[in-house]
């Protein structure tokens, strides 16, 4: 992105986008990647609300896919995932080097 | 129809604050500026006008809910002093940096330790570099006036910054002049609607306020608010030029006495310039030719100007209210020496250090200056630049 | 309004702060403020207090906050909010504003516990119409670590580390839930991240009732608290489970414990995955942990008391 010169700013650096952060992609922070194991999972979107990153996308009250975009991978989501049987729904794989 | 009236200095701003009908303001009591909002509350609670106050617990907060509150969208004032404004220092910043048209009266007051209620200039001093545009008034009437003028510059679209407006604590706040009030509704017709650029209110547009800014961006920022600084001082002439076409009164960047003859001079802020003014007929009366310049517009300062009107004089002493500790000189003589600096022909400059704490600033302590000017532009020699006068050895 | 508080109609809401902020992966923080925010049926403007949150969230060019979003200094957004909602009703009042809108602050343990609780005391003291929202690390996080007084006893912080004479912080933690009920406000309550329906639920109640209302919900950080970076909701759970971050409401001087556990578990249990206590458990510190223990036993018996005397 070009930088802007001080005549090309807002007076007071007032932001007039709201949630423009969306253009920051905090993806490659990750050094784990949570898997989505849909056939464990039971729909109880815990993920989706503990996820500090908004990185779980939901889509009519239904969990969909990981948003790897700003998926930090902290593991919060695996580690709360109450999973199936005993099998979690989120695993933690580390990011291919 | 303007209407006359014996009123004190703070009797004038709270009528003035009155005429404006703020929509929120937001205050703690000071000495000598409680006063102030002693009258305009009464004002609140008979109805006299819309204004909301926030009564907050301290001068920080004060200045915190009025940044909350411009933010918001609204016309916003509070009033201070001494101690008071030294502890909104860090908001003082804050408001202007995030450009919000705060107006905001300054009963100059003396600055701890030692604790001292009266007159000096220590505290607006030492906020002048804040990014506040700061009026300066030598009585009642002019106080009255910068109020009001002060709402129509600082929310003036190209500038948008906090504006301070001081007068003398005591010596003007609490002394009973003739003053000349305008109506009511000249005040609101001069001033206008107010119109926040994006308020925080407007919850259709969610705007952010106070971003952290990076190496990337500070400076830019900085630079934008220079420039802005730029843009004040026609925006001061030109409040100035709508206000006496409804008041008949004549302001401008500063005020000069006799000066444009004159081979000495004096610079001296607020109410001791009328003093001055006295001596200087005096002088004249003995075939000296003296003069004098009052500044208005401290911040930003006028160099330009300033220099321009005094360049032709022999000898002139900036007397400061203020001290500006560290082996300096007074805030006001490093101005006017700076204005001064781009010529290669300028008078010779002395500075007194005068009035602190409420010392009595009298008419010989100017004959005295006069005195010894008239000597230096004899002679063209100096004893010492920098002096206090008024003070026991 | 009474909207029943399911994840799968909650989960339809828009999220109004966004992806792309830039607090710690792990942080408990931005789910805090995430369900503070999913809770409220009203639109929000909010203050926040300088801190990890703001300086994460606001970056320039960047902000994550899709609603009105103000941070001005540390130590003073109540005050900022309280300016913000005095123009709200100066301005609703000239029939210039008709829509309904509610007023939060956001502040850390730092802004709120310390530096900000004067401005704190003074808002809610002046009734205005806002949420406080604490959410409380247990240290100076942003700055890097250094104790607060809502670090708890033993914690080892950058400003008060665990040495061969200094065992961690020597001193309890300030109560301050406590200290805002005793304002007589009109809602006071602890809440934790785990039990995120006691949370919402609360927030809820906070934003139907008029006038000041604190909140002070635990919001742990694996860099201060030397855990893991999936932790946080644990973490927050354990110290709800251990009684040491008991979770109770005051309603107009009626006290209610919302959660009790159905055992309670021994502090040990929430210090032992924390780095920050890892020295407490060296035997010449061992008088540490009993004296947490104590610390939260009375606290709880007290809390315990307060619950029964208040109860109808």
């Amino acid at each position: 992105m070009k930088l802007k010169g001080w005549g090309e700013l807002t007076p007071g650096a007032v932001i007039l986008e709201a949630g423009n952060a969306v253009e920051f992609k905090t993806g490659s922070w990750r050094s784990f990647r949570p898997i989505w194991k849909e056939e464990n999972c039971i729909q109880c979107l815990f993920c989706w609300l503990y996820c500090p990153d908004m990185a779980i996308k939901v889509k009519d009250g239904k969990r969909a896919e990981f948003d790897y975009d700003y998926c930090k991978g902290c593991g919060t989501c695996a580690l709360e995932c109450p999973g199936k049987k005993g099998q979690k729904a989120i695993v933690m794989v580390e990011e291919a080097k | 129809m303007a209407k006359t009236v014996a009123a004190t200095g703070n009797e004038a701003v709270a009528n003035a604050l009155r005429q404006v009908n703020p929509d929120v303001s937001a205050a703690y009591p000071i000495t000598p500026a409680t006063d102030i909002m002693q009258r305009f509350t009464s004002f609140v609670s008979n109805g006299k006008v819309k204004t909301e106050m926030i009564l907050v617990e301290s001068e920080h907060s004060a200045m915190s809910a009025c940044i909350g509150a411009s933010a918001a969208g609204g016309r916003v004032m509070t009033v201070t002093s001494s101690q008071g404004l030294a502890l909104m220092w860090e908001m003082l910043f804050i408001a202007s940096g995030l450009r919000l048209p705060i107006v905001m009266p300054v009963v100059n007051r003396a600055l701890s330790a030692p604790l001292n209620i009266h007159c000096d200039h220590s505290d607006a001093m030492g906020a002048r570099d804040s990014g506040w545009i700061q009026l300066w008034s030598e009585n009642g009437q002019e106080a009255y006036d910068n109020t009001i003028q002060a709402f129509l510059i600082g929310e003036h679209m190209d500038i948008r910054l906090p504006v301070m407006v001081c007068m003398d604590g005591f010596i003007i706040s609490h002394s009973i002049e003739r003053i000349e009030y305008l109506e009511d509704n000249e005040v609101k017709n001069f001033i206008g609607e107010f119109r926040q650029l994006n308020p925080l209110l407007d919850i259709e547009h969610p705007v952010s306020y106070g971003p952290l800014i990076l190496p990337d961006y500070y400076m830019e920022f900085r630079k934008a608010q220079d420039e802005v600084e730029s843009k004040v001082f026609r925006v001061v002439l030109d409040a100035a030029k709508d206000f006496e076409k409804i008041s008949g009164r004549k302001y401008g960047l500063f005020e000069t006495y006799r000066l444009d003859d004159a081979e000495i001079g004096l610079v001296i802020l607020n109410s001791a310039a009328g003093t001055s003014k006295d001596v200087i007929d005096e002088f004249r009366n003995r075939g000296i030719k003296a003069g004098l310049l009052k500044p208005r517009l401290y911040r930003p300062f006028p160099y330009k100007e300033t220099g321009e009107a005094l360049k032709h004089l022999k000898a002139v002493c900036v007397l400061d209210r203020a001290d500006a500790f560290g082996g300096s000189y007074g805030p006001l003589f490093i101005d006017i020496s700076t204005s001064l600096y781009t010529y290669s022909k300028k008078p010779i400059l002395i500075n007194k250090i005068y009035g602190l704490g409420g010392r009595d600033y009298l008419p010989e302590h100017a004959e005295l200056v006069l005195n010894e000017l008239t000597e230096i532009a004899k002679t063209e020699k100096v004893k010492t630049i920098k002096e206090y006068i008024g003070v026991r050895g | 309004m009474a909207r029943p508080l399911s994840l799968k109609e909650i989960s339809k809401k828009e999220v109004l702060i966004s992806s792309g902020h830039r607090m710690c992966a792990g942080c408990g923080a931005p789910t805090v403020i995430k369900m503070v925010l999913l809770a409220s049926d009203y639109p929000i403007i909010a203050a926040t207090a300088t801190g990890c949150l703001e300086v994460s969230t606001c970056i320039s060019d960047y902000t994550a906050w899709k609603i009105p979003w103000i941070h001005s200094a540390f130590e003073n957004a109540a005050a900022t909010i309280s300016g913000v909602e005095t123009m709200y009703r100066s301005l609703k009042k000239q029939g210039v504003i008709s829509k309904e809108i509610k007023f939060v602050a956001f502040g850390g343990d730092g802004g709120t516990y310390d530096i900000g609780l004067q401005s704190l005391s003074g808002a809610v003291e002046r009734g205005h119409d806002m949420l406080y929202i604490c959410y409380d690390n247990q240290a100076y996080m942003n700055t890097g670590i250094q104790r607060s007084s809502a670090t708890p006893r033993g914690a080892d912080t950058t400003t008060m580390p665990a040495g061969s004479v200094v065992p961690g912080k020597t001193e309890p933690r300030k109560n301050l839930t406590r200290i805002m009920a005793a304002h007589d406000l009109p809602y006071a309550a602890q809440a934790s991240p785990s039990h995120w329906m006691d949370l919402m639920k609360k927030v809820r109640k906070a934003f139907d009732i008029k006038g000041p209302k604190f909140m002070n919900i635990l919001s742990p950080c694996n860099r201060g608290w030397r855990s893991r970076t999936d932790e946080a909701i644990m973490l927050s759970r354990l110290a709800v489970e251990t009684c040491h971050w008991p979770l109770y409401e005051v309603e107009y001087g009626v006290t209610k414990i919302t959660f009790k556990p159905k055992e309670k578990k021994p502090i040990v249990d929430f210090l032992k995955p924390q780095g920050r206590f890892k020295h407490l458990f060296k035997p010449e510190n061992e008088w540490m942990i009993k004296k947490l223990q104590e610390d939260i036993d009375r606290e709880w018996e007290r809390l315990q008391k307060e619950a029964s005397l208040s109860a109808p």
